[in-house]
């Protein structure tokens, strides 16, 4: 019967061709949890090699700017390779060796997710292809060159739309094609079981620590988690060990890109439309036909038509709040963190940022609001110099 | 009617190898598609699978990809395609499939496609991403409407997954003969022990499907198998107007 469900979503909806390997890889899994030499061997690296744990950083200026309740930023963005991937393809690529497999095949938005699985094939010497749709090619050039100096062969995919989804599709072929020898290290909370639970067991990391580092700066929960969601795989992580914690609320900020009533964006939950895309039952920006629609945003890690099964579920039962910011937003989000906090955020979680300034002066001066921070902007300044028309700041 | 799994049983029984083309539906038209349909069951077809064009095929190769996105383009969806295919049914003598993907069905909605599926004469329904622990989603209503669910078991399903595939099949047994999508080339030496492990298993037909493209790859599967289904190189010679083409797929030896 369904396995990996999250009330009805979830699921495993992939050729025949996969399931003996997912069989396999959620077996491998589960007894690589129970195993304490992988949990230390994971937890090694994460400190010496990705360098956590990441700071929780109490923001006063921006505190201080927006009149409101007290933010701090889960620094994210300071992990090598500049972003939360990187505590996923870590854990997956450990577990990839385990199961004896030599090569990877993943797929990437905004390269960020290329970049930290082609990171951890070259730590481990192992063979790395990733598919990336050729208007990311574009678009984020200096991350298809850093994936090709680590090593890994970076396919362009013509079909769709040229983006995230159509990646996606490549690399689920490509997977079923050599089963055999590759994992497939998917790089969000999405796809077949068991890869929404793995992701989000591996992000956890980030909402384990930001709770700790809270009460000991603190001495409480949080009032609020605020995150971005695309595939959801920073925001499944930071909420995670918050979702029974009654008192916490829980913001997940989707890409409106020109505004939701445009029908130009990335806003999955703001439809409420259920169907099935690469192995799961979500919530999908999809036609009356069941064909998916095109989607945008101006920060390629968001643009993608469905959120995680988990993130569905979490919406349908309510626990979790989620809410949609315009690209013009995120964009004035990302100078603001800049200048206010000499921090430029990834595109992706400027999103977040661009929330938090709607939110924070909503709430009490002793409330606090933790924000994923989940990557630098360091591979947006080119893009957003030209969403600013070319022009000095 | 007889049941569709009765009735394929009967034809394997009989030693007649099934020859089933696939064909994207309105990859020229919905008028074009009910000429293919006559005209390939002139030929000698003992089945039809009709593919749904879907935006997402992730089971597909190139060929059928680049085709069914045209369909789409050109406003083919599945109430259209049904429709058609109504318009046939007393023309037609052989059993129709679909092939579609899942999220299609779900979003027009499983019974009412299982309703309308019987109502217009499909006999049964492949759906490459609707794997056994999923088939609970479409069980009742294709029951309910005698709409066969046909299985598919690829390469790497391992004996006693194929058991419980088979043990609930219903219509044929749709062996893929290739890891990959669809398009990529069959090797029948890679197949032996897999074909001859699954006709232990099963008093269902067998049709061996993925990766058959020549005459010779029809005579080499139905060595193996009860039957084939032959997508790609039916859809490209379509495409192209090659008719003899075809006609040599169907003049394969097996065949005759």
């Amino acid at each position: 019967m369904s396995k990996g469900t999250f009330g009805t979503f979830g699921g495993q909806y992939v050729p025949e061709t996969l399931m003996t390997a997912l069989h396999e890889l959620e077996e491998a899994f589960d007894e690589a949890m129970e195993s304490e030499a992988f949990h230390e061997e994971l937890r090694a690296l994460s400190v010496d090699y990705v360098g956590r744990e990441t700071p929780l950083y109490e923001a006063e200026q921006l505190t201080k700017a927006l009149g409101g309740a007290r933010i701090f930023l889960k620094r994210e963005d300071l992990n090598h390779t500049g972003a939360h991937k990187i505590n996923n393809t870590l854990g997956q690529v450990l577990l990839a060796r385990r199961m004896g497999k030599k090569k990877i095949v993943a797929e990437t938005g905004a390269g960020q997710h290329g970049v930290a699985t082609a990171t951890m094939c070259a730590r481990f010497g192992m063979e790395c292809i990733v598919f990336m749709g050729a208007v990311d090619v574009e678009r984020q050039k200096l991350n298809v060159f850093r994936m090709e100096l680590l090593g890994a062969t970076v396919v362009p995919v013509e079909d769709g739309a040229g983006t995230l989804k159509d990646a996606v599709n490549e690399a689920l072929r490509y997977w079923v094609t050599h089963v055999d020898d590759t994992h497939y290290v998917l790089g969000s909370a999405l796809g077949p079981h068991p890869f929404p639970t793995m992701v989000k067991q591996f992000q956890r990391v980030i909402g384990d620590e930001a709770k700790a580092q809270h009460v000991e700066k603190t001495g409480k929960l949080p009032d609020a988690l605020v995150a971005c969601v695309g595939g959801g795989s920073n925001a499944i992580g930071l909420f995670a060990p918050f979702v029974d914690d009654a008192s916490v609320n829980m913001y997940g900020v989707e890409a409106g890109g020109e505004g939701v009533e445009t029908g130009r964006h990335s806003a999955a939950v703001a439809e409420r439309n259920e169907g099935m895309l690469h192995g799961a039952r979500m919530y999908l920006l999809q036609d009356d036909g069941g064909n998916i629609r095109p989607t945008y945003s101006i920060s390629a890690g968001l643009d993608y038509p469905a959120v995680g099964p988990e993130h569905s579920y979490l919406d349908s039962i309510g626990r979790v709040t989620y809410d949609t910011v315009t690209d013009e937003e995120a964009l004035a989000a990302f100078r603001y963190l800049s200048e206010v906090e000499g921090i430029i955020p990834a595109l992706e979680s400027a999103h977040a940022i661009a929330y938090v300034r709607k939110l924070a002066p909503t709430m009490a001066p002793d409330e606090t609001i933790v924000v994923s921070l989940s990557g630098r902007g360091d591979k947006d300044i080119h893009s957003v110099y030209e969403a600013l028309g070319g022009e000095r700041v | 009617m007889m049941d569709i799994t009765q009735q394929l049983i009967a034809q394997k029984e009989s030693g007649q190898k099934a020859f089933v083309p696939y064909i994207v539906a309105g990859a020229h038209g919905l008028d074009a598609l009910e000429e293919t349909i006559l005209n390939l069951q002139s030929l000698g077809a003992t089945a039809l699978e009709i593919g749904i064009p879907y935006s997402d095929p992730v089971a597909d190769g190139p060929v059928i990809r680049t085709v069914g996105g045209r369909a789409l383009q050109n406003g083919v969806t599945l109430s259209s395609v049904l429709e058609t295919v109504a318009r046939l049914s007393d023309r037609v003598r052989i059993p129709l499939f679909f092939m579609t993907y899942v999220n299609t069905i779900f979003v027009y909605g499983i019974e009412r496609f299982a309703k309308r599926c019987s109502e217009v004469g499909i006999r049964g329904v492949i759906i490459p991403d609707l794997p056994f622990e999923e088939r609970g989603l479409v069980q009742e209503a294709f029951r309910t409407y005698e709409i066969a669910n046909v299985p598919l078991v690829a390469l790497t399903s391992d004996e006693e997954r194929m058991a419980a595939i088979v043990r609930e099949a219903e219509g044929f047994i749709y062996a893929v003969t290739i890891n990959g999508v669809t398009g990529r080339q069959v090797e029948a030496s890679a197949t032996a022990d897999h074909f001859a492990t699954l006709q232990r298993l099963t008093d269902l037909p067998i049709y061996a499907g993925f990766g058959i493209t020549t005459a010779e790859d029809v005579d080499a599967m139905n060595a193996q198998a009860d039957g084939v289904i032959v997508g790609t190189a039916i859809v490209r010679a379509l495409e192209e107007g090659q008719s003899e083409a075809i006609e040599a797929l169907f003049g394969a030896k097996s065949l005759k």
